[in-house]
Parts: structure tokens; sequence; C-alpha cells
């Protein structure tokens, strides 16, 4: 029996199985004491040579995978292009040429653009971590989310998980109701019509259009940031108002029928999305997700790092075979 | 063959039982069925022995008020566990117990394939100025030695470090020694097995080979 | 040039209900005969094409040629060979290039370059506003005196229901059809593909059906309104081919079109983001490519048009959302009519060549689709039951982007001929 891998990727949680997101999940769990250490610092990396290639504007996910890398002792560089100036394809296309070129063991990628990781994944040999794909996946998100709610359950399997907000545009979503179906939640979304993408009940997911409903039903919220933009591109009437219809107030926690935990991605819109008493109420875990967020990624870097590319492949064909 | 056993030494302590590691080494190609099994120590052989050894453990310590014990994952730490226990009881005192796991220091983590599952790690107590043992269970290579050297230096300066193994089988590839040892073995081209009951079912030391 | 005499072929006519064996003689560029037992005039070259299909050159009313502008992608003249290639001896080129084919001058570029070609005819079709910008009409009169057959805007829509209705009322004058890209922009904008459960779950924007069918719905209206000949471009919906069927019955003068890719694929094929099958209107769902079926069988949609749309394979490296719309469509048309549509028990051989060479020649009113006696010799000869394995790099098309790469095909086009004069 071959042992459970990620192969060479990580470019979102449809493709992979329940049991290579518990690997991550559990090979996170000792990362965790790595960061409580007065020397936080493990060789395991060292030599290896990981580019942060940001084509969006990220501090959180950027400043968290760089942690892990250090953490991990590997030499990172940082590249960041805001893609406006050059188009961004030949960009990417280009760039992917020239990171192979230079020899690098690994790229953090976030891009605009759906599908972009995979894209890049496809056209060099070295390992492709996806730290954000346009609307698409957000996967080491979606791993620290699990991370954190099976911290606080025994376990994730029967568990009622509704994500709030603009579901439409959230890559956090997918990867969240991807890796939590895989474990066996029941998953719910919940928010304006106009922000949930079409069909979404296809993927096996509730729906609810009035937070109270979404609030009564569930375990666990995961409460997404609202994008300022989605305002003047005509989605919401305004943030007042999707505060007053869809913000998680500790009114309506109260009239729940039981403690609810509360998972924000960030950054908060505070007093839009989520109230501020609710943020720093003891059933808020945002910061345990900041924390898990580096052991995730650290356990992420280990399991794709090095390895004999022939073993690696050989993993990668079992590991599609076991997904089919 | 012989050299691939050898370049096992590290990985064969992280699987759930010995035998189970070789299945999974497919090197073996099948001669399972012709394994020829040797018991070195049995139960009552490594009650004594570990006796021995928590006695040593003192004595190295100079007492037990700077000692503290840490077993490496996974055999070690159940000895060590043992090993406190007899010192509990025969001195009185609580030890101080840590455990790690050193695949994060491995020198061979470049060249192996799917990633070795980590254990836990754990040492809940501040290392400055003990006199610190690491216990494992096979002394082989010195590699495993080696990465919990560099490990435990990352958690801080102990006075002193020492080394307690219940087997020492020899073939060294580094210039690392024991402090104490349960049992000496000479083996060269077979395997050592170290079995523990609180993991195994079983206290056994064998020597496994392949009957030609 | 030297009779020609086709012999023994399985001859299949839709504009004369012709369906039989026989022979087919060309001469002076023209049809000469078509019957049974002909025989050979002096000094006529004579092809033996027992067992082969002689039809109507096929004839395509949506390619996309690139020059001037991307010659890169793909000329007047590669267009015209890749067409001849696929057995199709008429092609009618939208006006997107750089610049637009919004004048005379441009409209005569295309037919020179068309003629020197020496393959498919080359038809021109002008832009219906200055710069194809929605504002100002252009000027009709010079572009049909220059060649044109019609006039779109194609590749963008006609936003203004004014301007289409000015369009289609000034159309009247000539006798030419208004072709439109039929899309609602703030529907449409920053869309990727067709908007249902996989755009859901790739994040990529959709493109929802009613974008199109508003813009249906609209120019049906309009063509009631004004009386003007609206052709619709590339349908791509159950609902566009309902809107048209229901009009069709009120006797209003609406034509349309579909693509082979869309009675063929479905979103499903935009999985693995393959930018290959990212097309404008995008690729739909089954229930959809079931009405364009539906559509193409009673004669709702008029006419089988490849949208061919070449783009030079850097342009397709790439993101999905960054990749651009389209994919070529000339040299695997016929392969795909008849897998999809002939063997797949949708259309008969006659029907399907009456989609493909009858329809659309009288959408246009080309000189074209017929083997009767007098007409223009262009006949496409093709063996329907040859198997053959889709391989871009043997197009003669400059661009490759097909998302049939490697499919399994039927109908090999043996002699392409136009005006008696073989070109493939």
């Amino acid at each position: 029996m071959t042992p459970p891998s990620l192969g060479k990727d990580l470019l979102g949680l449809e493709k992979l199985t329940a049991e290579q997101i518990r690997l991550v999940l559990d090979t996170a769990e000792p990362f965790k004491e790595v960061s409580e250490r007065a020397i936080k610092k493990v060789p395991t990396l060292r030599g290896k040579t990981i580019v942060n290639l940001f084509f969006e504007a990220s501090t959180r996910t950027r400043i968290s995978f760089e942690f892990a890398q250090k953490r991990l002792s590997a030499d990172t560089v940082n590249i960041s292009s805001t893609g406006s100036s050059v188009q961004k394809g030949e960009t990417l296309v280009d760039t992917a040429r020239n990171l192979e070129a230079m020899r690098i063991d690994m790229v953090v990628m976030r891009h605009p653009s759906s599908g972009a990781a995979k894209f890049l994944a496809e056209r060099i040999r070295s390992n492709v971590i996806n730290a954000g794909d346009g609307q698409h996946e957000h996967p080491t998100q979606g791993l620290l989310d699990l991370l954190t709610i099976r911290d606080n359950f025994d376990a994730i399997d029967g568990l009622k998980v509704c994500i709030c907000g603009d579901i439409l545009h959230s890559r956090v979503a997918r990867s969240n109701i991807w890796g939590l179906l895989k474990l066996g939640a029941e998953v719910a979304v919940c928010g304006p019509q106009s922000l949930l993408p079409r069909g979404i009940e296809g993927l096996g997911v509730q729906v609810f259009h009035r937070i109270e409903q979404a609030i009564e039903w569930s375990d666990v919220l995961n409460i997404l940031r609202l994008q300022l933009e989605r305002m003047s591109a005509g989605y919401i009437p305004s943030l007042r108002e999707y505060y007053r219809v869809f913000g998680v107030t500790m009114e309506r926690l109260e009239a729940a029928p039981k403690d609810l935990l509360i998972l924000h991605p960030g950054p908060m819109n505070r007093g839009v999305e989520i109230d501020s008493r609710v943020a720093d109420g003891p059933h808020s875990v945002i910061l345990s997700q900041v924390t898990n967020g580096v052991a995730v990624r650290m356990a992420i870097l280990y399991l794709l790092a090095g390895g004999e590319p022939a073993l690696a492949e050989a993993a990668k064909r079992t590991n599609r075979e076991g997904a089919e | 063959m012989r050299v691939c056993i050898a370049r096992r030494s590290i990985s064969q302590r992280h699987g759930v039982s010995a035998l189970t590691d070789v299945a999974a080494a497919s090197n073996f190609r099948g001669d399972m069925g012709s394994m020829h099994t040797r018991t070195l120590l049995d139960s009552a052989a490594i009650a004594k022995a570990l006796e021995r050894i928590s006695r040593e453990i003192v004595e190295l310590a100079g007492g037990t008020e700077h000692l503290a014990l840490v077993g490496i994952q996974r055999r070690g730490v159940e000895l060590a566990e043992r090993v406190a226990k007899l010192i509990s009881q025969r001195e009185g005192a609580d030890v101080p117990r840590g455990a790690m796991d050193i695949t994060l220091y491995r020198d061979d983590l470049q060249t192996v394939g799917p990633r070795p599952i980590v254990g836990e790690t754990r040492i809940p107590f501040d290392i400055d100025g003990l006199c610190v043992v690491i216990v494992d269970d096979v002394l082989y290579t010195g590699r495993t030695v080696r990465a919990a050297l560099d490990q435990l230096a990352d958690f801080g300066r102990p006075c002193r470090i020492g080394l307690a193994v219940l087997v020492d089988r020899g073939e060294r590839e580094l210039p690392i020694q024991a402090d104490i040892i349960g049992e000496s073995v000479n083996a060269p081209g077979k395997r050592v097995d170290v079995l523990v009951s609180e993991v195994d079912g079983r206290d056994a030391v064998e020597l496994v080979e392949a009957s030609e | 040039m030297k009779p020609l005499l086709l012999k023994g072929g399985h001859i299949v006519d839709p504009s004369q209900g012709y369906d039989a064996v026989g022979d087919l003689l060309m001469a002076e560029g023209r049809i000469e005969a078509l019957s049974k037992g002909l025989s050979a005039p002096d000094g006529a070259d004579v092809l033996d094409v027992t067992g082969k299909v002689v039809a109507p050159g096929l004839v395509d009313i949506h390619v996309h040629l690139r020059e001037p502008g991307r010659e890169d992608a793909e000329t007047v003249a590669t267009g015209a060979h890749a067409a001849a290639a696929g057995g199709f001896t008429s092609i009618c080129a939208m006006p997107n290039t750089d610049p637009v084919t919004d004048n005379q001058a441009a409209v005569g570029f295309i037919v020179k370059q068309g003629e020197a070609a020496e393959a498919a005819r080359v038809y021109p079709i002008g832009a219906i506003s200055i710069g194809q910008r929605g504002e100002h009409l252009a000027e009709f009169g010079e572009l049909i005196h220059a060649g044109a057959v019609g006039v779109s805007d194609d590749g963008h829509p006609v936003v203004s229901s004014h301007l289409m209705r000015t369009a289609l009322e000034y159309s009247l004058t000539f006798g030419i059809p208004v072709a439109d890209h039929c899309e609602d922009p703030t529907l449409f904008e920053g869309g990727a593909m067709h908007e249902g459960l996989v755009s859901s779950r790739l994040g990529l924007k959709g493109i929802p059906a009613a974008a199109e069918e508003i813009m249906v719905a609209r120019n049906i209206m309009l063509a009631e309104l004004t009386g003007g000949h609206a052709h619709l471009l590339h349908m791509s919906t159950r609902g566009s081919v309902e809107l048209i069927r229901r009009a069709k019955d009120r006797g209003i003068n609406v034509t349309a079109e579909a693509t082979p890719h869309h009675f063929t694929l479905t979103d499903d094929a935009c999985e693995d983001y393959d930018t290959n099958a990212k097309m404008n209107p995008p690729l739909r769902e089954q229930d959809d490519v079931a009405a364009v079926r539906e559509g193409l069988k009673d004669g709702t949609l008029d006419a089988i048009a490849t949208d061919h749309a070449p783009h030079h394979y850097e342009t397709k490296e790439r993101d999905f959302d960054d990749a651009p719309f389209g994919i070529v469509g000339l040299e695997t048309a016929l392969g795909l009519g008849l897998v999809e549509l002939v063997e797949g028990g949708v259309l008969t051989l006659p029907e399907l060549i009456t989609r493909m060479s009858t329809a659309p020649a009288r959408v246009y009113d080309l000189p074209a689709g017929s083997l009767a006696r007098g007409a223009q010799a262009d006949v496409v000869v093709f063996d329907a039951a040859a198997r053959w394995t889709v391989d871009p790099q043997r197009f003669r098309s400059k661009s490759h982007n097909t998302p049939f790469a490697g499919r399994e095909l039927a109908g090999k086009v043996e002699y392409t001929i136009v005006g008696g004069r073989l070109v493939f």
C-alpha cells in the first residue's frame, strides 16, 4: 500500500481525496509545536528555493506563507506584480519559463484568473502551491479553516457548516465547500442571491437567503469578507443595508438554539458582515485560524517539497486513480 | 540489498511495526515468507536491561536532580517512560520526560519518496542546564542521534547530553557512541527489531534474516 | 479551361431534390449537365468518383480571416485554402479586421485577396457601423457596390436598438441581411463561459443564456417593425431557437445559423480550463445542444456556419480569463456534421447539404448551393464513410485552436471544385 501523498502541486481541494485532506491536517499538528518553540526553525527545507509570486495584493496569505517557509529554513524570494501594466497571460507564460530557468524548487502563486495555478503547474517542473486563483480556489485557506473547525469539535463528519456572504466571487468559499463535503460535513451557503453562484445547489450545498435561518441551522459559521467593490458593481444596494439584512450580530447569535463557532478568513469589515462583538467574542476562532494558517502551510510545504521526481510522479498517478 | 537495509535504518523506526516496514520495502520482493526470526532478548531480559539502564542513567547524571529523559519516536518514547517509572520507583523522583520526532531534521528527506509522517515532539520543560539523556531503541548508523542532537540544540543548552539505547548493533556511519547500552548485537546484513508492548503488543528484541 | 466530368458519384443536390447516382459535367465554369450515363466531351478531364458523394460546394457564411490586422493568425489566402480543404467553395468574411471592413476600399481589398488565393470564393461582409463602434451607420451602398454581400458588426453586438432598427430599414434598399451577434453587454460583462454549474465550480464568470435571448427577441421585434431581414449569428440556446421558431411561424423576416461546436459540445469542455473551449457565445448545456439540433432539423436554424476564428497559438496559451474567444472550424465542420448529425440520426445527408450549402447561400443570396444547369460549377466530392482523426498540425489554416484535436470524424474531402477548377 502506498502511503498517501499530495503529488506535485496543491491546486485546490476539489481534486483531493478525503484521505489526502486528512494527511495535511494530521501533518499540520506537529508543525503547530514548531511555532511555539523559542527557536522557531527546523532545517527541513534547507537549500530549497521558493518563489512567492503574487499577481494580486495580499498581506496575510503572503506573510503566512513566508513565515512557514522561513520556519522550515527555505530560501524565499517575493515577486509582486499587479498585472496592470503588462498583459497577464503573457506575463504568466514568460514568468513560468523564467522561473524554470532559474532552477527554483517551488512556486507559491496568487493570481486574479481562475485556473492560473493549474496553468502554471502544467508548465513547470517545480511544485506549485495555489495561494488563490481568481474566484476558483484558495486551498490553504480551506485547509486551515478545516483544521480550526477540527480543533474545536471531535470530528468534522456530521457538522453543519454555513458559509456566509459573497459566495459568487469567493475562492475561499469553493475550497471550504469541497473540503467540508469530502470530510462529511453538511454545508450551506447564505447570502443575497445576487452573490450566490448559479446552480450552487448542484455541488451538494443548501442555500439560505436569510441569515437568521442560517444561524438557526448551523454549528459553525464561516463569514466571508464582503469585497467593498461589490457594492459599486451593483450586487448589493449598500453596506449599511447588507449589515442590516445579513450582518452576523450578537443579537442574532443569541437567538440561536446553540452556541456557534465563528470563523472569518479576514481581513474583516467590522460592522458590515460581522459585528465587532461577535468577532471579539468567546465563540470567535478568527485568531486561531491565523495561527493554524502557518502550521497548515508548513505542512503543505513539507509534504510537497523534494523527493525524487519519479517517486512523486508515481505518487501522483496513484492519487489520480484514488481520486476516481 | 544490504546497503538498502542500512539506508532505511531511520525510517524503520517510523513504521507502525517493524514487520509492516519490511513489507513496505519493496526490495524484499515477496521473499517475506522465507524470513527467519530469532529472539535475542525476551520480555524478562528486556526488563532486566532496562533496570540496569535506569541505574546507569542516574549514575551518569549524578543523581536525579538535573536529569531529564527525551525519548525518540516511536519506541524510544515508550522506553523512556519505562526508565522514568523505574527511577521513580527506586529513587522516588519524578524525572521530566519529553518526546522527539526527528523527521524534520533528517538528512535524507530529499531522497525519500512520499513524505514520512511527522510524529509529535513534546518537550514541556526548559532543558537549559539539565543533563538530558536521549533514549532510543536501536543505535545503528548514528544518523537518528545526529538529528536528535541538532533538534535538542534548538530547544536550549543542556549542561550534558547522554545517550541510552536498548540495542547497539554497530555499523555506525557517523562518529557517535552511546553512553549506556542494554545489549550489543553484531548482525551485519540482518535486521534488528525492537518490539515494545505499548506499540507492538509484546516485548522482544528479534534478529530477522532472509534465509537462502 | 477543359470540361470536367465526374462519373459515378452519389449526387446530392437539395436545390433540385436530386439524390441518386449519376454523372456531373462542368464546362466554362458552369454546370453543364447532371444525369446518368453522361459521356465525356472531347478533351474533357474525367474523374471517377464512384462511391463518393458529389454535392454543391459547401458555403460558410461566417468566417474570420484576420486580414488585414492579424496575418499571423490567418490571411484571406490561407483561410480560403483551409475552406477548400474543408469542402467549402464560398465563404463570407466578417468585417472585424484591423482596420474594420467598413468602407469600399477595405471591401475591395478582401475581394482582391480572395481572387488571388484561387481557392474558395471569398465574399466580404461589411460593417454595420463605422469602426464597428455602434454609433454611425456605415455606407451600405458603397460596401455592396464594392462586393459586400451583407452587413454585420460581428464580434460586437449592435447594442443600440435604434441603430439596429435603422440598419434594418436602410438595408431594404439593397436587399441584404443585417447580421447581429446577439449579446446583451451588461449581462455578458467579463464573462468567460456559460453560466451554470461548471462555471460555478471553476470560478469563472458566467454568461447567462438570457444575454443572447434578450437580443434575439429584440432583433425579431425590430425585424417585424421594419420588415428588414435580420440574420441571427451563431445561436446557442434553447430559448433562442424557440424565439426564432415562433417568429418564423409568424412570417417575420429572420434567418439564423448555428455552429458545429454548438451542436456538438457542452460547457463540460471548459473543464480543466481548456482555452480551446472558450468561445462566444459560450458552449452551453446538453438541453441547448438538443435544441440547436432540433432547430437545424426543422429549419428554424437555416444554416450551419463555423464562426471560424483563428488565433495565434500564443494568445490561447494563457489563463482562461485572458485567452481570446473562438476556434477554427473550416476543416472540421463537414466531419462534425456527418458524425454528429447524419450518423447521429438528426439529419439526412441531403438535409446536411441543405444546411451547409443551399440554405446558407440563400441567406446572403450567393450564387452557390446548387448543381442546376447553368449554376457556377462549385462542387464538393467527399467520401462520407472514410474516418480520419483531427490533427491540427495538418490544417491548412494558419491557426490550430480547436477543441476537436484527436477526435475521429467522418467524411474525407476528395475534391473541391470552384468554377469548374480543382482547388483541392
